[in-house]
Order: C-alpha cells, then sequence, then structure tokens
C-alpha cells in the first residue's frame, strides 16, 4: 500500500492503494467515480475508456501507479459549466445508445478521436472505434454522433472539405 | 396462421427457466398509497382473469386469490403537479422508460416531464412475471394508457361536478381542464383540493386512437437520455452504500462439480469474512482486490465426472431426446392432414438437417448485486428481468419469508433474456448475511460467460414435398431441444407434423432474446430456399406463392422493393432473404454478401428489414431496436459459439469470445409499415428473426455453397 497522489478531471486526489490496482478499480471503489465501467477486464470492450494526457486509454489494463504525474479524465469531466461536451449532445441528439453501459466509453473514445482527427472519415471512425463494444448493435448511431460533433466542433472545416 | 389479437397469443413457456414460484404481493394497501404519495388520484389497472393467468406464467391459476387484487399497474397523479407511474416491468436497454412514459402523456395530455416512473421495485410496484417475450408494449404499454385515461376521466369528472357542466363538452389538457363554452379553465392539482381519490379502470376504458396521437407515435427523445451520456445514472453495479464490502465466490473448476475439502484458514487470517455452506465458498472484504486475493488463499478440492464435449454435441441432442413424448404440453406437437402420403407423391422430396450451437448473451455490464439486511428484512438491489422472480429464489435459497425481501431493479445495462435469474443477488444476500455488513458482488466478464446460463443449442431435421408448380404440399419438422418458439410454418401447408423434443442439455440454458425463433427461422427460411431451387422458381415467388398472410406478405413486399431484388450481381456478390412472423410482429430480412473466393471471407455489405408491429409507439427507438436486432443477430449468424470441453468453458473471455464490432457493420436499412389499425405489439426480439436464412441464402446464392449450421462461417467460407 502506498499514497498515490493523482490528478482526475483537473482535481487532486490522494489514495491508499497498490500501484498495481486498476485505475479502474480506483476510479470506481476508492473515488466513486462509477462512470467509467468494468466490461471484460482486459482491455476488450472499451466500456472503461479514460482520457490519460488525452489519449483514449483503457482503464482495466492500467497500473494506477502508472498515471502518477499524467492528467486523467473520465466521463465525469466532460461536462463544463452545465453544459454537455458536443459529444455528449451529439450520442443525445442521434439517440446513440440503448442500455448505454457502452456509452461513457464510447463517449470517451469518440472525443479522443476528435481531439486527433477533427474530421474523420466513416472509415478512420470504424477503425478508431472498433475496440468499443456495443452488445445492443448502436454502431450506425455512434458513427453518426461522431460525424454530427465533428460538424458542430468545426463548423468551417466541416462546410469546405469532403471526406 | 390467422392474425390473433395481442391478448391472445398464448406466451411460449419459458421452460429453461429456474422458476421460482412468486406468489402475489401488493405491498401497499390503499391507505398506504396516500400516506406514501399525499392528496391525489390514484388509479388502479385491474387484469382479467385470462391475462392474469398468462402473465403468470404457462396458464397456471392464482391459487384462488381474489381478482381485484390482481393489479398490474396504477398511477399516482397528485396535487405537486407530478405524475407517477408504477410497473413492475424494467429497463434493460429497450427505452421503455420513454415508450411508456410517451403512452401517460398522450391521454393525460401532459408534458412527458411530470412523469415519473417507478419500476421493478418488489415493495412499490404490482407484482410482474417478467421483462420477456416482447409483452411490455402490448400488455403494459395498453394497460397504462387506459390508466392513464381513466385518470383523465376522473379529472373531467371533477370539473362536470364543480361547475355543473356536461362532462362531455370539457377539454383536458397542458394540466388544466377547460370549459370551451365559458372559457373557464381549472388547474388539474386545484380540482383535487386535497381529496384522495382511487378509481380502477373501465373495462371499456375509451382510448385515443392511434390515429390521432400526438406524442405516442413520435420519436421523443430518451427520459433519460443525460444521466445516460454523463456517466450520472447509477448501474446495479454502480450502487454503493456506506460500510459496504466487495464479495467474491470461489468457483469451482468445472460444472456439477462438488467439494471435496476446502482450507479456508488462510484467507481467514488475512481479516476478511469468509463464509462455506455445501458447496458455495465466498469472502466478503473492504476492497474487491482483498477479496479476489482471499478467494486466491483458498486452496479446494473438488470432483466432478466426466461431461461431454461441444464436438459430441448433436449427436447428443438427437440421442437424448425423449422421443415420441410430448413432454411439456400445448405447442410441443403439431399434426395436420397426412405427411406421409403426401411425401410419398410429391413430385420433389427434400430432406436436411440444420443445427445451432449454444451462444452467450455478454450483456456488457455482468451480473451486479447489493444486498443489505435490516435485522431480518433484506433489500438487494440487482440487475434482473425478473425482480420478482428473484425476490422468490432469494426467499428460498436463504429460507426466509418472500415479505422479508424487496428487490430493486436500477435501469441495467441490457439483458437479452440472459437476466432472468438472481445469482449475484442471493450470493451477496449470502455474503451479507455473514458479514452483518452490505456486500456488492459483481460478476467478472469470465464468470458471465460461465456460471450464467446459455442459449440453447439444437437440431432442426426438415423433410418435405413441394409439386412442380411450386406448391408445398408436406411439412416435418423436427427441433431437438432450442425450444418450440416460431416452430410453426406461416406457408399455407396442409400436411404437417411439427414436434419439439425436449432434452437434458448438458450446459445450463435459457431464454435469449427471440428464443428458438432464430433457430427455427433458421432451418425454414433456408428450406425454402433449398425448396424454391428445387423446383426452379424464384425464392421470393416461391414463398409468396406458398403464403396468405397479407401482413407477412406486405413486409417481404417492402423489403424486396427497397432491397432491389432481382437487379443483376457481381461475382462474389450474393443476395438472400429470410422472414417470418414471431411475437405478433412481421419481419422480412434482405442481406447482400460479398464472398472473398481467394481467402473466404464473408462480409454481410447490406441488410435491408422491412417490419410490422401494429401502430409504431415510437418510430426512431423503434428503428433503434431492429438496427440492434441486426447486429447483434450477426454475431450468432456468422462466427458466435460456446465451446465447452468436459465441464468447461473453453472461450470464456471477450478476446476469444467474438462479438460484432464497428468493422462488421453492414449498411442497414429499416423500413416501418406502421399499421395504425392494429394494436401496437413489441419489437425486441422479432426483427432478428430473418437475419441468419437471409445471411445464409446470400452465400448460397454468391457460391453454390449451402450452410445449414449456425454459426455460418466463424472461421470463414471453406471453399470446397
Amino acid at each position: 500500500m502506498a499514497t498515490i497522489h493523482l490528478s482526475i478531471n483537473d482535481k487532486s486526489y490522494a489514495v491508499e492503494t497498490d500501484a498495481q490496482t486498476s485505475l479502474l478499480t480506483v476510479l470506481r471503489e476508492d473515488l466513486d467515480l462509477t462512470g467509467s465501467k468494468y466490461g471484460c477486464g482486459e482491455g476488450q470492450c472499451g466500456a472503461c475508456t479514460v482520457l490519460i494526457d488525452g489519449k483514449a486509454q483503457r482503464s482495466c489494463i492500467t497500473r494506477v501507479g502508472s498515471v502518477v504525474g499524467k492528467k486523467v479524465t473520465t466521463i465525469e469531466g466532460l461536462v463544463k459549466s452545465d453544459r454537455l461536451h458536443p459529444v455528449q449532445q451529439a450520442f443525445l441528439d442521434e439517440s446513440a445508445m440503448q442500455c448505454a453501459y457502452c456509452t461513457s466509453g464510447m463517449i470517451m473514445s469518440a472525443v479522443a478521436l476528435l481531439q486527433e482527427n477533427m474530421l474523420p472519415s466513416e472509415k478512420e471512425i470504424v477503425d478508431f472505434m472498433d475496440g468499443n463494444v456495443c452488445r445492443c448493435g448502436t454502431y450506425p448511431r455512434i458513427i453518426r454522433a461522431i460525424q454530427r460533433a465533428a460538424k458542430a466542433q468545426a463548423p468551417a472545416v466541416a462546410k469546405g472539405v469532403g471526406r | 396462421m390467422s392474425t390473433r389479437a395481442a391478448g391472445q397469443i398464448p406466451l411460449e413457456p419459458e421452460r429453461y427457466e429456474l422458476r421460482a414460484p412468486a406468489p402475489y404481493h401488493f405491498d401497499l394497501g390503499r391507505r398506504d398509497f396516500f400516506k406514501f404519495l399525499g392528496a391525489g388520484i390514484v388509479v388502479v389497472s385491474v387484469l382479467k382473469p385470462a391475462i392474469v393467468a398468462q402473465e403468470s406464467g404457462g396458464g397456471r391459476q392464482r391459487r384462488g386469490e381474489s381478482l381485484p387484487q390482481d393489479v398490474d399497474a396504477w398511477l399516482h397523479l397528485g396535487a405537486n403537479g407530478k405524475v407517477t407511474v408504477y410497473t413492475g416491468k424494467v429497463e434493460v436497454g429497450q427505452n421503455i422508460r420513454t415508450s411508456l412514459s410517451q403512452a401517460v402523456a398522450e391521454e393525460l395530455h401532459i408534458p412527458i416531464g411530470r412523469i415519473e416512473l417507478v419500476m421493478g421495485d418488489t415493495q412499490l410496484t404490482p407484482f410482474d412475471m417478467g421483462t420477456f417475450g416482447s409483452r411490455t408494449t402490448p400488455t403494459m404499454n395498453l394497460q397504462l394508457r387506459k390508466v392513464a385515461a381513466a385518470a383523465r376521466e376522473e379529472l373531467v369528472e371533477l370539473a362536470a361536478k364543480q361547475w355543473q357542466a356536461d362532462r362531455l363538452q370539457l377539454r383536458a389538457a397542458d394540466w388544466k381542464v377547460t370549459d370551451p363554452k365559458t372559457n373557464r379553465t381549472v388547474d388539474y392539482a386545484a380540482l383535487l383540493k386535497g381529496q384522495q381519490i382511487t378509481r380502477t379502470i373501465a373495462a371499456d376504458q375509451p382510448l385515443i386512437p392511434a390515429s390521432q396521437w400526438k406524442v405516442a407515435g413520435q420519436s421523443v427523445p430518451r427520459v433519460d437520455g443525460r444521466d445516460l451520456v454523463t456517466g450520472q445514472h447509477r448501474y446495479p453495479s454502480d450502487q454503493k452504500l456506506a460500510g459496504m464490502l466487495y464479495g467474491k465466490v470461489l468457483r469451482p473448476p468445472a460444472f456439477n462439480a462438488g467439494l471435496v475439502s476446502a482450507d479456508t484458514k488462510k484467507a481467514e487470517q488475512m481479516g476478511v469474512t469468509v463464509v462455506q455452506d455445501g458447496n458455495f465458498i465466498g469472502v466478503a472484504a473492504p476492497s474487491s482486490r482483498a477479496a479476489e486475493s482471499a478467494v486466491d488463499a483458498i486452496h479446494a478440492e473438488w470432483k466432478s465426472e466426466p461431461q461431454i464435449s461441444n464436438k459430441e454435441l448433436f449427436d447428443y441432442l438427437r440421442k437424448g431426446a425423449a422421443d415420441g413424448k410430448d413432454p411439456s404440453g400445448d405447442g410441443d406437437r403439431f399434426e395436420s392432414g397426412s405427411v406421409d402420403k403426401a411425401l410419398s407423391s410429391a413430385d420433389h422430396k427434400l430432406h436436411s438437417t440444420y443445427t445451432v450451437r449454444y451462444i452467450a448473451h455478454v450483456p456488457l455490464e455482468p451480473r451486479a448485486a447489493l444486498a443489505k439486511w435490516d435485522g431480518d428484512q433484506l433489500t438487494v438491489w440487482t440487475g434482473t428481468q425478473r425482480p420478482f422472480g428473484v425476490r422468490g429464489q432469494l426467499a428460498e435459497a436463504l429460507h426466509i419469508p418472500e415479505d422479508h425481501v424487496r428487490v430493486l431493479m436500477p435501469d441495467t445495462g441490457s439483458g437479452y433474456g440472459g437476466k432472468h435469474t438472481g445469482e449475484t443477488a442471493i450470493e451477496a444476500a449470502r455474503l451479507a448475511r455473514a458479514a452483518k455488513r452490505p456486500v456488492k458482488i459483481i460478476w467478472t466478464r469470465e464468470e458471465e460467460f460461465t456460471w450464467a446460463y446459455f442459449r440453447p443449442a439444437g437440431v432442426m431435421d426438415v423433410t418435405s414435398g413441394v409439386g412442380n408448380d411450386g406448391t408445398i404440399t408436406a411439412w416435418e419438422f423436427h427441433n431437438y431441444n432450442s425450444g418450440s418458439a416460431g416452430i410453426k410454418p406461416y406457408y399455407e401447408i396442409p400436411n404437417q407434423r411439427i414436434i419439439f423434443h425436449e432434452v437434458n442439455s448438458p450446459l445450463r440454458q435459457g431464454s435469449y432474446r427471440a428464443l428458438a425463433a432464430t433457430a427455427n427461422h433458421f432451418a425454414r427460411e433456408s428450406h425454402m430456399d433449398e425448396l424454391a431451387q428445387a423446383v426452379k422458381m424464384d425464392p421470393l415467388a416461391f414463398r409468396l406463392k406458398n403464403l396468405k398472410n397479407e401482413r407477412l406478405r406486405a413486409v417481404f413486399e417492402a423489403a424486396a422493393k427497397q432491397f432491389g431484388w432481382g437487379k443483376t450481381k457481381n461475382p462474389g456478390q450474393g443476395f438472400g432473404m429470410g422472414g417470418g412472423y414471431e411475437k405478433l410482429g412481421n419481419i422480412a430480412t434482405f442481406a447482400e454478401v460479398n464472398v472473398d473466393s481467394k481467402s473466404g471471407d464473408v462480409k454481410v455489405v447490406r441488410v435491408v428489414s422491412a417490419f410490422e408491429c401494429g401502430a409504431v409507439v415510437n418510430p426512431d427507438n423503434l428503428r433503434n431496436q431492429i438496427e440492434g436486432s441486426n447486429v447483434q443477430g450477426l454475431g450468432g449468424a456468422l462466427f458466435e459459439a460456446i465451446e465447452f470441453e468436459n465441464g468447461k468453458i473453453r472461450n470464456g473471455r471477450l478476446s476469444q469470445y467474438r462479438v460484432p464490432r464497428f468493422s462488421d457493420l453492414p449498411a442497414l436499412e429499416t423500413v416501418l409499415l406502421d399499421r395504425k389499425d392494429i394494436p401496437s405489439v413489441g419489437a425486441g426480439e422479432c426483427p432478428m428473426i430473418g437475419l441468419a436464412p437471409a445471411i445464409a441464402n446470400a452465400i448460397f446464392d454468391a457460391t453454390g455453397t449451402r450452410l445449414r449450421a449456425l454459426p455460418l462461417v466463424p472461421d470463414g467460407l471453406k471453399q470446397s
């Protein structure tokens, strides 16, 4: 056991735990940030996706000790002054969910994608998102939501450039 | 098959369920309604005897309980401006929280925002057998419309009395009653004047016809959407209580293993609660990691008998059938005309065997439960499609009366028929009793793969006769183990023999979205193409020649039109169809595949579905369900199968069991046939059943290879 200092959603936390514990377990059990979900425990489903220094990572296979000194963003950190992130809004607008258990991870992956690639093609979306599973099968809606968010975030680019 | 009204179709017996008797309880008396809720109108929906029998399962009688207690829903319209609706149905992603709110909003003429649904809480909501079988829309949606309409009528009557006006002249809308003649208005809450009014719905409660719907019938946004996209919704696995411990159970190395001995000393020294009770060994610890470590420290010896493996599966199912018997009553055996005679005189005779493997539901949220004891009273939060069933299981497992158990079902991370049982609820409750603190258990993915239950595997033998003109004359159909849902053909065939053979399954099996309708439609609709080929007819023309049901013809024709059936194809391309009638809905699915002749890769490129389920309640949500059925169905059709050997699951991880992903997604097109003249029925299951045969038929069209086993191409298409 050790004291581990974390920066999550721009807040500092000190957690008493083993550095080997998964980041997902610390988020959910120690910090009660339950928006990140457990789905498989082996990085295969993406339900636990968070941003670590802006990159999408699977928190279930990330040791908490490895994120010391890095900025972690979870689904709880996306809403700014009560306003939904454009990707969250797009998921609502496209009804891109059924049971929504995958939704946090889908949104976090999509946010990371759009940070890398402002206006991804459908194929780029599919390639990037392929590690996120939606068992309810709302993939077509999620693709539309990401396209919608891309346009909302980059209206000028959307007008001028095709796929 | 003729079209039957929603109330008349028998539920397929959920024959594989671990069914605990769930005697009716309605824990709140009339006075308690008001103590709990304050002044207002309470409207109670009382079930008719026929529906009671059906909804309580398999036509069982309710042990002489008086009918007025058989409530299936109730609503409270409060002076506080809120309407609270109580239903035992639960939300697992079908979005019924929204569609049921729409029903109430429509009949009460109020904004959806005023409505709150309390769902699946055994203390607060009326008994409900469970959320499965696509029953919510045809039954609960209709009941809630009636309940809301009765509340509206009550309000209009109150206003009429107050004004001494003709009630027929008054209008109820936007939380007030208006007299258009005098322009008088009165707020719903003002009409109540602190009174406590109860009424039941009239047998002939008039409802707003679908053609005049304003809120129902629309694609209204999800009522809980914001909580879902912000991660704020608390699923069962997210529940938390002060002082809560984390539970973990030691699993045997194989199915049906018995515990020989266990050494728990090391675990006990770790300061955790260890429970050994028969075959059950579990621990409760302050963190999930501590619980895992403690379980790892337990040394146990198990003993198990040799068990069959999937290599022997289909032989085992055939041999294990209770042959010639009619094992579980109605629906298992159906005979008309003389099959043997018709077969011997048929121009063409055909015999084919089709198989389906065990598959896993893989709900993205594994089973989870949080249990807490207050003295001898148990409260459990868990994700289950049958909260009342799980209450019964808890009472039975823990030897306590049912009225000491409360089960609550927070909206859950999906089920697909896979969460009818209460394993985690029982485990958490047992550990919590020993630890004297609340205990939460979340199954790992491996536990969910191994210790839940599977969609049944099955073998289907079809023998048929057809005339040179394309008229089917004989149809003999045997299903071994997979089930009898959708087993009867909807084609006009004078001579039929249809038998479902129950088998003692080597794996624990249970409900799965669409039950056996997927297997039976796969066999039937594949066989239809084989027959069409035998008489050299176009598969669509062949189906329509043998099909009278207008609703089914309509979906086949609509899908064919959208798909462009009859167009020319490129090398490697193939087109196919499948369709049918299930849970009162009608589906036709057309698929386009591309087969890479070198690699054997099969890609489903495009899927067109035409679906008709009566009057559409929420078009966008309906499309979502149909798309989801196709995506999930893709897995079972193409590559999903459980590998098992001698009591062990061989691919019980997501890295070993392939589920459909973004890259598997075909272009999905959906045609909705909105029949406002027909009562609305459910849509969670039926749209799935046409996909597997459509793909199999399309692969045949592309390659000339007839695949008769699901999954069709787990390792690509092997070229012969």
